[in-house]
């Protein structure tokens, strides 16, 4: 395997499949800088026509939720079903919900 | 000649080029510097080969000869190929890789660029099709080569000895022969002149602003059109059309 220095800083990849739509995680990419970085997500996650967007985001930049804390974070919401909007028809003509 | 056979010869031309360019960034399939670029590389590589297949097609379609485009590519010798001979040099390092692309890259914005007015509705539409891919590749090696030549010494001077090297075939492409002129005549190919025009205005910016010398009185190839080739062409066919010439007519 190659070290950082060989291969560059580690970058998420978010793309979007339809204009308008979220973006989405779909994975991550090594480069030496921006520019590089976004020609390999295009490179490595585009070439089969998935997105429309394509955004890049410095992996140490993310701030995640530590997995001990997923109890406290996570798990009360199990309890309360009424916060689901489950109990809504939604519409046919809705189609990203 | 007829106008139909110059177009033929003229689309095969453009179509070897692309062909060549492709199995030499094919060979770097799992082999880049990273898997991202081994991936980027295979791509453009894809690119021009689907550039090369339309090529063909097209002049299979116009030669009265009966050559489907399958044998155009597998069926002919070193001297029947007209690609420019800077896209057979070797894969020595990714400078090498990178130069030889940002030339022929640049050279193929311009020159698609113009393709797309041709005459020729089919030619236009290819150009058309190539012009997108063009735009991306030419921004890809840009960038590497940029980096390389502003980045470390080491890297600066692999860039130095591939321009070298490279440069003994960068005039041949702007070299008419008689099918780009009688074809230019008729608005149907590339005036050679305002490509060669656009593409030093780039290279030579470029160049300065890497402070990359351009070497003078140097050895220049020429002859592609006549289907002169360095040695290392013969290798490159030897290796792609081995399994056709083997088994002709295999189907998979």
């Amino acid at each position: 395997m190659s070290n950082q220095a060989e291969t560059g800083e580690l970058w998420e990849v978010f793309l979007q499949s339809k204009s308008g739509l979220a973006f989405k995680h779909a994975g991550s990419v090594h480069g030496s800088d921006a520019e590089i970085a976004l020609q390999n997500a295009r490179d490595v996650y585009t070439r089969r026509n998935e997105a429309v967007g394509l955004w890049i985001v410095p992996s140490d930049q993310i701030i995640a939720a530590s997995p001990s804390d997923s109890e406290s974070f996570f798990d009360l919401a199990n309890d309360k079903i009424y916060r689901h909007p489950t109990f809504y028809n939604v519409p046919d003509g809705v189609k990203h919900m | 000649m007829e106008t139909k056979e110059m177009i033929a010869a003229y689309a095969t031309r453009l179509g070897d080029t692309s062909l060549i360019l492709s199995h030499r960034l094919a060979k770097l399939y799992a082999s880049g510097p990273t898997l991202e670029e081994s991936v980027a590389l295979t791509n453009i590589s894809l690119d021009h080969l689907g550039q090369a297949t339309t090529f063909y097609q097209y002049a299979a379609k116009l030669n009265a000869n009966g050559l489907n485009e399958d044998d155009i590519a597998y069926r002919r010798n070193e001297r029947e190929y007209d690609n420019f001979q800077l896209v057979e040099q070797p894969n020595t390092d990714f400078a090498f890789v990178m130069l030889r692309q940002y030339l022929v890259d640049a050279f193929n914005y311009h020159y698609y660029s113009a393709l797309c007015d041709s005459n020729d509705e089919t030619l236009a539409a290819i150009a058309a099709k190539a012009i997108k891919e063009v735009k991306y590749h030419y921004r890809h090696s840009r960038e590497w080569l940029l980096r390389l030549g502003k980045g470390t010494e080491e890297a600066y001077n692999k860039l130095d000895n591939a321009l070298v090297h490279l440069w003994s075939y960068t005039k041949e492409m702007f070299t008419p022969d008689a099918i780009d002129e009688a074809l230019a005549s008729l608005g149907i190919a590339v005036d050679l002149k305002s490509v060669q025009e656009q593409w030093e205005r780039d290279v030579f910016e470029f160049f300065s602003e890497l402070k990359l010398q351009i070497p003078e009185k140097i050895f220049q190839a020429k002859g592609c059109k006549e289907g002169n080739h360095t040695e290392l062409l013969g290798h490159i066919l030897c290796e792609m059309q081995y399994l056709p010439r083997a088994y002709p007519d295999a189907k998979w």
